[in-house]
């Protein structure tokens, strides 16, 4: 968690600093739900986690020089400079990265999850998606098919009050999103996201059932978005006592207190926090000094066979019949 | 003559649809975050406002639903504005539009006269999913008319026409201009710019480029060069309607210079130059001096890191090169 919210500092900085362009969708106070769940799964189990669940790309093992490069668009980036923000597929990891379009994810993890049926591996999907993503209708059909077929996964609701600037009471009439959850005719269950330790028991109990052929869970995980929709919303929509309430549920404050209670001295503490900060600084600099992607790699990669690559455009190589650009205009008389 | 004011391309946007939900209570917005938080891009702050919760309505993130709506509230006789967060996303409303919206005259006589609009373009450096230019992907769509304005009258005038309009328009506004283009307009006086009529940019008699929306002042400045250096005129025909089309203006204009070359943004392949150019082959074939040519995005997804994005954006240079090789033809 403290990886979590220090590279998501880190990337706010460089989005200052002028070395990321776009948005950075933080996960400040949700941090618990995206880091507990992720440790519920082992190795061969794959895993989507959507725009806010850096925490689980990193439990996951994914490499922060790797978020940092996608972010600032490095040739060496696992995308090669193609892609942006959170989208990491990575089969050697057990990754599915999102597309933009929301809702669209859990689908396409029914397919991993039917793999895995056909294979008769018993590996486990997870995901996650905004209350807001579960509104559409990619979404619906995602989850009908699952629970339809008992395909193993859990995906996660993560009900953190707010759609960019629409609050969650506004995406559906349910009060209670473990109503919107209950629907699909699987287990559901509601847990403190802020909770690190709930959400991991959570995680495990419904990661198990999937494993044992107990088919889909959706678990609802109550938290709260701390920070605007990205950098350029102020959330000024937010009421501060709201906010004051959240913040005293702070996922990392609460764990501190857990890990105290069971003995972490202050020091320990204290030594976990300059790890990860040493961590983060080398990282940066070691990315920073990357090379950004050369412009005629645009043209790679858009199908198998090197073959199809995009053409150099006509009016940046040689022209057709003519070899060059005549040098000067012949007008018609 | 009224009084002038500086308006943005975005303000058009924003002062089109106002004026109009004033002028006509039929009319009424709907889409996500536009409401209360106004607008992804801000562009109808104050509206909820001003209309209130019945005209203003903040929806589920839910594209199928939003066009559904617009549809069935139109064959009521309303008069909706559907509105797609970015244009990419109005990937899950598809459906709605294709076989719902589009077919709908023709099937039953009962017409859907809703306007969908949001931003589409690149150069921003929003990566694979908020840059996209989709018309191709709808425009072998009978049914459905498009307009892709690139200047603050026309953003503003096409609007107003695209919600009066009885049949459903899909209006592509380029992020890129929203705060870029600036113009006096008339304050609170009607702009309609009609559907289907293109607005010659720039008047010349060497060459004839083709070009709509962010392309448009690429384009312009290439032209610009060309006199300047060359002493080449290039005329420049801004369509602002890609359907229905405006083949007369295009067709002029060739028969004029005898040389054509068609700019756009979106990737080449089955874009929409392809169109303009049948179109003239058809209509013009004996006036051309030289082959079509075409300058687009390159066929691949839209890049987000900025020397791959602007690879693969057509830059002024290209299209510089490319009326320069047509003019030496
Ligand atoms: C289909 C689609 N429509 C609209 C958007 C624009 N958009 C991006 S994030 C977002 C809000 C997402 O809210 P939620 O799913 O609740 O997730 P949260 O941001 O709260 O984590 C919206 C509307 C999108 N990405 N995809």
């Amino acid at each position: 968690m403290l990886l979590t919210r220090g590279l998501e500092e880190r990337l706010e900085i460089l989005l200052k600093q002028g070395h990321l362009v776009g948005s950075i969708y933080r996960s400040l106070g949700q941090e618990a739900t995206a880091v507990g769940s992720a440790f519920a799964l082992g190795a061969g189990d794959w895993l989507a986690p959507s725009i806010r669940d850096m925490g689980a790309l990193l439990v996951r093992g994914l490499d922060v020089r790797d978020v940092l490069r996608q972010y600032t668009a490095r040739g060496t980036s696992l995308c090669a400079g193609k892609d942006n923000t959170n989208h990491f597929t990575v089969p050697e990891l057990g990754l599915l990265g999102p597309i933009s379009p929301l809702g669209t994810q859990l689908c396409v993890l029914n397919g991993v999850a039917l793999a895995f049926q056909q294979r008769r591996q018993s590996c486990v999907c997870m995901t996650y998606q905004g209350e807001g993503a579960s509104r559409t209708s990619a979404s619906h059909e995602g989850f009908a098919l699952a629970a339809a077929l008992g395909l193993p996964i859990v995906v996660w609701l993560e009900h953190n009050r707010w759609a960019f600037g629409t609050p969650s009471s506004r995406e559906s009439a349910v009060g209670d999103w473990l109503d919107a959850a209950a629907m699909y005719g699987v287990p559901a269950q509601s847990v403190d996201g802020n909770d690190v330790v709930a959400v991991y028991a959570a995680a495990r109990t419904a990661v198990d059932r999937a494993r044992t052929g107990g088919g889909m869970t959706i678990l609802v995980a109550e938290t709260y978005r701390m920070l605007g929709h990205a950098q350029h919303d102020a959330q000024k929509y937010v009421l501060e006592a709201e906010l004051e309430q959240w913040r005293a549920r702070d996922p990392i404050d609460r764990c501190v207190a857990v890990l105290s209670h069971m003995g972490a001295s202050g020091a320990e503490l204290d030594g976990i926090r300059r790890t990860v900060a040493a961590e983060l600084d080398q990282a940066v600099d070691e990315v920073l000094a990357e090379p950004p992607p050369l412009a005629d790699d645009a043209r790679t990669r858009v199908y198998a066979s090197a073959n199809l690559d995009a053409a150099v455009p006509w009016t940046r190589g040689p022209v057709p019949g003519y070899g060059g650009i005549a040098p000067h205009v012949r007008l018609r008389t | 003559m009224s009084e002038l004011r500086e308006t943005t391309y975005l303000e058009a946007i924003r002062d089109a649809m106002a004026e109009e939900m004033r002028r006509d209570d039929r009319v009424f917005i709907l889409g996500e975050d536009i409401g209360v938080y106004g607008g992804a891009f801000k562009i109808t702050e104050g509206f909820l406002q001003e209309f209130g919760a019945d005209r203003v309505i903040d929806t589920p993130i839910s594209e199928a639903a939003i066009v559904g709506a617009a549809i069935g509230a139109a064959h009521m006789g309303l008069r909706p504005i559907a509105e797609m967060q970015f244009i990419d996303f109005i990937a899950p409303a598809f459906d709605m539009i294709v076989n719902f919206a589009a077919k709908s005259r023709y099937r039953t006589g009962i017409g859907a006269g809703l306007v969908i609009r949001g931003p589409c373009g690149g150069g921003s450096r929003s990566g694979p999913f908020h840059s996209q230019n989709v018309e191709s992907y709808f425009v072998n769509v009978a049914g459905l008319k498009m307009v892709a304005p690139a200047t603050a009258r026309d953003a503003k005038g096409l609007l107003t026409a695209a919600i009066r309009d009885p049949d459903p328009v899909l209006y592509f506004e380029h992020k890129y201009l929203y705060r870029r283009v600036k113009e006096m307009l008339p304050i609170e006086e009607e702009i309609v710019v009609p559907l289907g009529v293109a607005r010659t940019h720039r008047a010349g008699s060497d060459l004839t480029i083709v070009t709509y929306g962010g392309m448009l002042y690429k384009t312009a400045e290439a032209a610009e060069l060309i006199a300047g250096e060359d002493g080449a005129e290039v005329e420049v025909i801004d369509l602002r309607s890609l359907r229905p089309l405006d083949t007369d203006a295009i067709v002029a204009s060739v028969r004029k210079t005898g040389r054509l070359l068609i700019v756009h943004e979106a990737s080449e392949f089955g874009g929409f130059a392809g169109e303009i150019t049948a179109q003239v082959s058809e209509h013009a074939f004996e006036w051309l001096d030289a082959p079509i040519r075409r300058v687009a995005a390159l066929n691949t997804p839209v890049p987000y890191a900025a020397a791959l994005e602007d690879y693969y954006l057509p830059q002024v240079d290209d299209i510089a090169a490319a009326a320069r090789w047509l003019l030496a033809y």
